[in-house]
């Protein structure tokens, strides 16, 4: 059977069996649209939220972004996975008391002024759209490299499919279809992991085969896979990869705004308001983190033992020997991979010297000049290599069978789909219950709410569509300005909200404010107005930028003085009513209702 | 107010606003004690103490490599497995839990 054929095949399947759960989870309330009733367990969300929260970049890019950089890059690891302790720990069990439908929601009820969840909403959708077109560029990529049709039809075919689970299921059908799309993703990306750590170290599981030894060619002695990895990316001129190389300062606090970013991103959030209990929402985070820990074990083994294929294969005899020939790479089975790829724009190379071989180093370190001079190079001659095809060629780079790299298709499609259904949903719900239900028409029915959330929907879905087909020049600095918003903006407020009394309406708006305009100014002030390029007052580098902190790790300080002015204007302005109190009293015990009712 | 708490709840002779007040000052604690393991491992282990731990060599590279890669998420699970079990527990000894 042709690979084309496969793919089509395993895409086909992935997606009569989403199109199946939307047609058996139909949402009748709101309940059930916004909340999926209540009644998912938390093993269920669990998987769910961690299909909603890895999205296209999760399972394309991340082990691209590790294997390039190496120890640098591990912030992405911890910063992606400690925001669930913050979530766990500081929001979702407490959110899940408040019992309503929307993140805004609690932030106005919570702060007894519609002002506040009005910059909440705001603050919520502009990281929701910003983030959803990266997802639908993925899905309409992800169709044009496996199934060789255009990006466009790819898109539209992927808008149609989310268009029929999410407008018609709302929360439940996004929840069940996002279990499915958990399953087809993590099979898609552990199976070719298992196989290549078997090839490499002889261990089953790639997450140990990463500090494991792999045979050294020749002498009988083995090395450990890191120590060989270093050796030869160091000796063609990179960085080390074990090795640290960025400052401190930039390290902790990106990695501190990518967590505090990830707990404060409201369609994360808002999925812990579906489980039946206070405590299983305890549990529900729990798991996520579970579902979402096999990728990212997965993922820095995916890398290395990928750099090192990948290097090895350009340097058959090691970094010493001759450079792998033009004429293998065309004629070798091994090196198939590399003419496919060539076609899709990823990977290129030019023998720019003319010796009829390919020498992959790093022409932009001088001390490599000598060597390259003494051997007669001339640049480095693997011109483009693309990151996204460690994972997206790596069934092919090993070898594996057709079926693989249809469930990688299916995989990387999956992982799109489900944050992109994710985000609408935040938005959907944002629109119709705090813009809708909560500021213009308070009055509406619920089955006239339950209408408009779906038309919210399928709007949303229309603008996503759009803005895929036709990305804003800036879309790929967008992931940058979600998890600042997110970090600055929204985390903050709600743990304040459940953490003090103290502070008030006036307060929580100043420090969402400032926190906001502090973060996008710093980001605007690096990458340029609105992302506008030339527009910038500093360059975009560690150290020409303002205070020494990268616009990508601002967030982290947004956030700290979001922090600190609430805090100062609430102390100077009026205490928070006693209702109030009560409210955050309430939200703070499981079983509180009952008890604030005795009394 | 004191007689009205003791005739419900399960059992509990409760005084409810001091042991609301226990019961959240208990939560704090555990909170503020999970939070300092998450920073050691993530930002200390990963990064800040990383030279310290230089000395440590595993798989080819040495401890504090680990604890940015996978370390730390193994302890983030941990973390938030316990506290799910340790506040189920405070819930019932405080008689706060749902149903």
């Amino acid at each position: 059977m042709e690979q084309f054929t496969i793919n089509l095949l395993f895409v086909g399947a992935s997606f009569a069996l989403y199109i199946g759960i939307a047609v058996w989870a139909r949402a009748g309330s709101t309940s059930e649209f916004y909340a999926a009733g209540r009644g998912v367990h938390p093993v269920t969300n669990g998987m769910a939220t961690a299909a909603d929260w890895m999205s296209a970049a999760s399972f394309i890019s991340m082990a691209g972004l590790i294997a390039f950089v190496g120890y640098d890059n591990s912030t992405f690891l911890m910063g992606w996975t400690g925001g669930y302790v913050l979530l766990a720990l500081l929001l979702a069990p407490y959110l899940r008391k408040f019992g309503k439908f929307t993140v805004s929601e609690f932030i106005g009820d919570r702060f007894y002024s519609p002002t506040a969840r009005m910059v909440a909403v705001v603050c919520l959708i502009v990281a929701s759209v910003t983030y959803v077109i990266g997802q639908m560029t993925g899905v309409g990529v992800a169709f044009g490299r496996f199934l060789e049709i255009s990006n466009t039809a790819g898109l539209l075919i992927g808008a149609c499919v989310v268009f029929a689970y999410a407008v018609f299921g709302g929360m439940k059908g996004v929840t069940y279809t996002q279990v499915a799309q958990y399953c087809v993703l993590i099979m898609a990306y552990t199976i070719p992991a298992v196989f290549i750590s078997l090839q490499l170290t002889g261990t089953p599981i790639p997450a140990l085969g990463l500090f494991s030894t792999v045979e050294s060619g020749g002498a009988d002695s083995s090395v450990y896979l890191l120590t060989k990895l270093d050796q030869i990316v160091t000796d063609l001129g990179f960085a080390s990869y074990t090795e640290a190389h960025k400052d401190n300062l930039n390290m902790v606090l990106f990695t501190l705004s990518l967590m505090i970013g990830t707990a404060g991103l409201p369609h994360v959030i808002m999925r812990f308001f579906t489980v039946p209990r206070v405590s299983d929402a305890r549990w529900s985070a729990g798991w996520t983190l579970v579902f979402i820990a096999l990728l990212y074990l997965t993922a820095p083994a995916v890398g290395a033992m990928a750099r090192l294929n990948i290097t090895e294969l350009m340097w058959p005899n090691g970094a010493q020997g001759d450079a792998v020939s033009v004429e293998t790479i065309e004629t070798a089975p091994e090196y198939d991979w590399m003419l496919t790829w060539q076609k899709t724009g990823l990977l290129d190379w030019e023998d720019k010297n003319g010796d009829g071989r390919i020498q992959y180093y790093n022409d932009a370190n001088e001390e490599m000049a000598a060597t390259a001079a003494a051997n007669g190079w001339e640049g480095n001659e693997l011109t483009n290599f693309n990151r996204d095809i460690l994972v997206l060629a790596n069934p092919e780079i090993a070898n594996l069978p057709g079926w693989v790299i249809g469930l990688v298709a299916a995989g990387g499609l999956a992982a799109a789909l489900s944050t992109a259904a994710g985000l609408l949903l935040a938005i959907s719900s944002a629109v119709s219950h705090d813009l809708l239900k909560g500021q213009l028409t308070p009055d509406m029915s619920e089955k006239a709410e339950l209408m408009s959330a779906r038309i919210a929907m399928a709007a949303a879905i229309l603008v996503a569509t759009y803005l895929g087909l036709n990305p804003p020049g800036f879309a790929a600095q967008t992931v940058a300005l979600a998890f600042g918003l997110a970090a600055a903006s929204i985390f903050p407020a709600l743990m304040m909200g459940i953490f003090s009394k103290r502070v008030n309406n006036v307060g929580a708006v100043c420090g969402m404010l400032s926190g906001l305009i502090f973060t996008l100014l710093y980001i605007f002030l690096h990458k340029g107005w609105f992302f506008v390029a030339g527009t910038n007052s500093f360059p975009d580098t560690v150290d020409g930028s303002l205070f020494g902190i990268q616009s990508t790790a601002i967030g982290a300080v947004g956030a700290l003085i979001n922090f600190g002015v609430a805090y100062a204007v609430s102390l100077s302005t009026a205490d928070t009513p006693q209702e109030i109190k009560d409210l955050v009293e309430s939200v703070r015990t499981p079983a509180g209702a009952g008890a604030a009712v005795d009394h | 107010m004191a007689e009205q708490t003791t005739n419900r709840g399960a059992g509990r002779p409760a005084k409810a606003a001091e042991d609301g007040a226990g019961y959240w000052k208990a939560n704090i604690r555990i909170i503020t004690i999970s939070l300092i393991i998450w920073a050691i491992v993530s930002y200390g282990f990963g990064i800040l103490l990383r030279p310290l731990l230089s000395g440590i060599e595993i798989g080819g590279t040495d401890l504090g490599f680990w604890f940015a890669q996978q370390g730390s998420i193994l302890v983030f699970l941990a973390l938030i497995f316990f506290y799910a079990w340790r506040m189920n527990k405070l819930d019932r000894e405080y008689g706060v839990e749902e149903d």
